[in-house]
């Protein structure tokens, strides 16, 4: 279970000329905020397109500019955690978690589900709309989302960023958690050296386009 | 009713009604299309689409009558054709329902157009990153989310399509029963000695209409965002 990268992208403020590995557990990935922290997420998930390079999970080629190989962002099996929860706000709780596998065409998982539910403590919350949760409890909705699309790698863009202080230290142990249990490559991008610090497997710093370990 | 009104003007409004109902019916999946082309997609000929979609509301009435007749008349290109098929438009309801359709197509595909470039893209990309197609991100995620603007092209389309008159008296002309829907009534009834108190009635029924159906639509869009947002 790994994810391996390596891209080079043109944009009119920045060049990225991006190479790492991400093996199974957390790579975080800090930086200072404009360095292209999401730019580079956005890469990995297919929603943007880099100049040349060539992306790999688990032996499947997501983008190679070689052999012209770009999937398309439903088709990479990425579970997108965002800076904001992003949740359909037209969908239950429930709906959300389970909206992954419809659009996968997969049939419903009870049993995932409930795992999921009761590892996030979320069991209360799924005959909600997203409007009747607070900050916290979106996020750890978005994070079941994620997961319960089966994904084959998660991206996770400053999932904490948007959370009062207090918030964080009740989402950050759901971080560890994925990290020890799902055996999933985990990119988390953030700007926040406390987070890194107690997340990270591997610690990576986005400096002037480029990928430096620490 | 039947006391209030006379057995003709009851005929008109009912055409009326009739007519705007398919107007709405049959167009909104174009207005749907259009809309969301519009809101969505950057391409050549944008602006020449987007101006035949508006260009029913700056034209003369009368203008697009006469194009419609040209067009789908017995002896025109398409007409000809459905005429072949056994389907006759011209002076009859349908081509009244069609002439309504046309003329009020730009409310219709401005609202739904509006509601899809309110629709935050950023949820599509997230439905596109858990594995939705583009076509079902449209119909789970964009279309619900502009709903509310869907309700109220619709009921703006429908009020329009029971007041058209240029197009549709100079398409249909205005046969008693067939095609004289409630403004041509009107405005044979101000032709005739006597019938300006019919014209009345179905004056204040106009403005009847046309009045509930704007304060329903606002209703209605705000019910719809109230259920979508989930409030």
């Amino acid at each position: 279970m790994s994810l391996s990268v390596e891209f080079g992208l043109s944009l009119p403020n920045f060049h990225l000329e991006i190479k790492f590995d991400a093996p199974a557990g957390i790579t975080a990935i800090s930086g200072p905020s404009g360095a292209g922290k999401t730019t580079l997420i956005n890469v990995l998930a297919g929603l943007v397109t880099p100049d040349h390079g060539h992306i790999e999970a688990h032996g499947r080629v997501l983008f190679s500019s070689h052999s012209q190989v770009n999937l398309k962002p439903e088709q990479r099996h990425v579970g997108y955690i965002f800076q904001d929860a992003r949740l359909f706000p037209h969908l239950t709780v429930m709906q959300n978690l389970k909206c992954g596998r419809w659009f996968r065409h997969l049939p419903s998982d009870p049993e995932a589900i409930e795992k999921i539910v009761t590892l996030l403590g979320i069991e209360h919350l799924t005959t909600r709309r997203p409007t009747q949760l607070s900050g916290g409890e979106k996020q750890r909705v978005a994070i079941g989302r994620a997961l319960l699309s089966n994904p084959d790698v998660i991206l996770a863009d400053e999932p904490l960023s948007s959370l009062d202080p207090e918030r964080k230290t009740d989402i950050l142990p759901y971080f560890e958690m994925l990290r020890d249990q799902m055996h999933l490559p985990i990119v988390y991008v953030s700007h926040d050296a406390d987070e890194v610090t107690r997340l990270a497997t591997t610690h990576l710093q986005l400096k002037q386009g480029r990928i430096q370990s620490s | 009713m039947t006391d209030w009104l006379s057995p003709s003007e009851i005929e008109a409004v009912l055409l009326s009604l009739k007519v705007a109902f398919w107007a709405t019916i049959l167009s909104l999946p174009f207005g749907i299309g259009v809309g969301f082309v519009l809101a969505r997609f950057e391409f050549p000929g944008k602006q020449v689409l987007n101006g035949l979609v508006h260009l029913p509301l700056i034209l003369p009435p009368v203008v697009t009558g006469f194009i419609l007749l040209k067009l789908f008349g017995t002896q025109g290109p398409i007409g000809s054709v459905l005429k072949d098929l056994g389907i006759v438009i011209a002076f009859s309801w349908t081509g009244a329902a069609l002439a309504a359709a046309i003329m009020a197509f730009p409310l219709m595909v401005r609202a739904i157009r509006l509601s899809f470039e309110a629709v935050d893209r950023r949820l599509e990309d997230t439905a596109r990153s858990l594995g939705a197609s583009p076509w079902a991100v449209f119909g789970m995620i964009s279309l619900p989310l502009a709903l509310p603007g869907v309700v109220t092209g619709s009921i703006l389309a429908f009020a329009k399509a029971i007041g058209e008159f240029g197009a549709t008296i100079t398409f249909v002309s205005n046969i008693p029963g067939e095609t004289r829907t409630l403004p041509s009534a009107v405005y044979s009834f101000m032709q005739v000695p006597g019938g300006e108190e019919s014209a009345y009635r179905l004056v204040v029924l106009a403005i009847v209409i046309s009045m509930t159906a704007l304060l329903l639509s606002e209703w209605l869009a705000k019910r719809v965002k109230t259920v979508v947002e989930g409030r």
